[in-house]
């Protein structure tokens, strides 16, 4: 530390004139860096400003106890438990659908396939995270949602055309790759040596990897798996093109629910004044689902720089 | 028979061995089976959004006689045959009199064209479900017989701006807005971001302040788009009084949400340049800032060129933040500032998506198309420029 400090000194022009010119170079790439903190705070701030308006006017206790939701003009009610409940239950079919398929390709990718395999696989997995979530979610609504209603027709039973099913479905297969692509990242980081004890041992491949491979690695899975919960709650176009509207407390994922992103988006897209109950209802919601992925995410740093620690690795 | 021999005397000898083999077998088995699930969601994807977006390639036109003068002008519905006015886009008639200030020496003259037909006459030619009543169904078919119908390509979808009359709808205004939003975006995040990597990875000490900016970046990256958008309708709308809907706030908005992609990726490039060649600055007597500007920054610069498209590609797939700062709105000319109020690609296909027109599907898919287009051509750029300009050190 001490020797970087004095190097900077070291490495300065004699002139007086560059000497004035560099230093102010370097107060402006240090503004530059602060810029990103302002957006944290500004985030923060803005948000929690307008929820506390919100606040004011609305009771927070009912807002997390609640069951009715109604932000009418005259009589609005504001309980979220249905909106986070929705939330819950199509991040946990998300969750369904995107953890084993993408824990098991990462798998696949870095145990079993030839360098080759997963130099063309990889990208193509990728793709499927570049794609935009708007195309996504016009896919949930026009493909994905009317086939579940016709199987569910054929089988006897009733489901929406909004169903919490064909929305958690496709924002599975939309976070197949954050856990894939991490997951494959920290299971090829586990030293080779692990490996060629446990098979050296006699331990079969599959073996290696259940009772070696992935106990090692798994901090790492664990924040990838926090990362793809984060990125379920905060997705947004999926569920406004192909959930419902209706704040639903119900366990039937054939039914119609509501999330708290599409609530954020249905309060503020309307006409109302901006310091109505109802518009300022979006940076209450928006307030809690900053916190709940903050968290997820720190949490998620946590796990990633235990691994990181234990293993030595730098590149993750 | 020396099998059996082996395994009765061999101390070696596991009788789980072959169970426990069948298990790993499974065990590769699954996990290639999910890495075919995964692909084939992919493969099912596009080729669904292809089929869906093929069809608005093509657009039917009807030849029908139009008659040009003083009346069809004042009411131009009069100027088509009574019989055939009904499968004709009324987009296209409104039109006529234009046509003719544009051109006047077809006033007074009856002329055979081919006119845009209606979006119900194109979902009939093109087999889909449609809702047209059977004397207009009959007319179309006795024009088919005789050639008068056709299906060609539809230029319209590029030309046009977004309109209530589905035949009529392009994506031009929605490529121009994103184009300007873009443009705001790259013109703020760029530079800032790789001022902030270059003090990051050059100049900075590993204190506490450095620390601070480090964990904001990561988690910048990591909330929800939606609240990018909650903060441009919070802070740039409510405070700073900007334009609703305009390019501008949009722009500002996704600015700071490729701002952390940007610093990341310019990071990792900056790391990658040997110290060697700083070391080799110094030796010659040049300052820090001189080695960063002329030796460092030029040597990691594709890697930071790919960072930025990386980015751009990333924002310009992003509707959630632009929603709720209002650039969802009804935008059929293309704007021509960055504070006039304007729509973007996926917006528009948002927006389409809940039209209640059988015809606007199409369009969409296309939509989608065009914009997958974009963005796989964009990502191509940033691999072919990491592959071209890689550097082994």
């Amino acid at each position: 530390m001490k020797v970087k400090k004095k190097s900077n000194r070291v490495f300065q022009s004699k002139n007086r004139t560059t000497q004035v010119k560099e230093t102010a170079i370097k107060y402006l790439l240090i503004a530059a860096s602060i810029i990103s903190v302002l957006t944290t705070f500004g985030i923060l701030f803005s948000i929690l400003f307008e929820a506390l308006e919100f606040f004011k006017l609305k009771s927070f206790v009912y807002f997390i106890t609640g069951t009715e939701w109604s932000p009418g003009v005259e009589g609005s009610k504001f309980g979220a438990v249905p909106i986070f409940a929705g939330t819950f239950i199509i991040t946990l079919i998300a969750m369904s659908v995107a953890l084993p398929i993408g824990i098991f390709s990462a798998i696949y990718m870095s145990e079993y396939a030839s360098p080759k395999t997963r130099g063309r696989v990889k990208p193509l997995l990728e793709i499927l995270a570049g794609i935009p979530t708007v195309v996504y979610g016009f896919f949930a609504a026009i493909t994905v949602a009317p086939f579940i209603v016709t199987v569910c027709e054929a089988l006897g039973l009733n489901a929406s055309f909004n169903s919490a099913l064909a929305s958690g479905l496709v924002m599975g297969i939309m976070i197949i790759p954050v856990i894939s692509s991490l997951s494959d990242d920290v299971i090829s980081a586990v030293p080779d040596s692990q490996r060629k004890g446990s098979l050296a041992l006699g331990l079969t491949m599959a073996e290696t990897i259940k009772s070696v491979v992935l106990p090692a690695a798994l901090p790492g899975i664990i924040s990838a798996s926090l990362l793809g919960v984060s990125k379920a709650l905060g997705e947004t176009m999926i569920v406004v093109m192909a959930a419902g509207l209706r704040p639903n407390l119900t366990m039937n994922i054939l039914e119609d629910m509501t999330t708290v992103t599409v609530r954020i988006v249905d309060a503020l897209v309307g006409d109302q004044a901006f310091d109505s109950p109802a518009t300022l209802s979006a940076f209450a919601l928006g307030l809690a689902l900053f916190f709940v992925t903050l968290v997820l995410n720190i949490i998620s740093v946590y796990y990633i720089r235990k691994f990181k620690e234990k293993y030595k690795v730098n590149s993750l | 028979m020396k099998n059996k021999h082996n395994k009765t005397n061999n101390p070696f000898y596991d009788p789980s061995l072959k169970k426990r083999h069948t298990a790993a077998k499974r065990f590769k088995f699954f996990a290639l089976f999910s890495l075919i699930i995964a692909i084939s969601f992919l493969v099912f994807f596009i080729s669904d959004m292809v089929s869906k977006g093929i069809p608005a390639l093509k657009q039917t036109y009807v030849q029908v006689e139009v008659t040009y003068n003083e009346k069809t002008i004042k009411s131009s519905r009069q100027a088509i045959d009574k019989k055939l006015r009904k499968i004709i886009s009324r987009a296209w008639i409104r039109e006529i009199p234009k046509r003719v200030a544009n051109n006047p020496q077809l006033m007074n003259t009856t002329k055979l064209v081919w006119a845009l037909a209606d979006d119900q006459v194109d979902q009939y030619m093109k087999g889909h479900y449609y809702k047209l009543k059977n004397k207009d169904k009959k007319t179309v078919d006795e024009l088919k017989k005789l050639n008068r119908v056709k299906l060609q390509f539809n230029s319209l979808f590029f030309t046009n701006g977004d309109s209530k009359i589905p035949e009529f709808a392009g994506l031009k205004s929605a490529l121009i807005g994103s184009i300007l939003t873009l443009l705001v975006t790259m013109l703020v995040s760029f530079p800032i971001g790789v001022m902030t990597a270059i003090y990051l990875e050059e100049f900075a000490d590993d204190n506490k302040f450095t620390q601070i900016i480090e964990v904001n970046i990561n988690n910048l990256a990591a909330i929800p788009s939606i609240l990018f958008g909650l903060l441009g309708l919070a802070i740039f709308i409510n405070l700073f009084g900007m334009p609703r809907s305009s390019a501008l706030v949009g722009g500002l908005t996704l600015s700071l949400m490729t701002l952390p992609i940007i610093i990341v990726t310019s990071r990792a490039a900056l790391r990658s340049v040997p110290d060697s060649i700083r070391q080799a600055g110094y030796g010659l007597g040049l300052s820090k800032i001189q080695v960063v500007r002329d030796h460092v920054l030029p040597l990691a610069f594709p890697g930071v060129m790919t960072g930025a498209i990386i980015g751009l590609a990333q924002a310009m797939g992003e509707t959630a933040p632009l929603i709720i700062v209002g650039m969802i709105a009804f935008i059929p000319d293309s704007p021509t500032s960055i504070t006039e109020a304007a729509t973007v690609m996926p917006a528009q296909i948002f927006t389409w998506a809940g039209m209640p027109e059988r015809a606007y599907i199409e369009k969409t898919a296309m939509g989608i198309l065009t914009l997958l287009t974009v963005l796989i051509s964009l990502n191509a750029i940033a691999v072919y420029l990491r592959k071209k300009f890689e550097t082994k050190w």
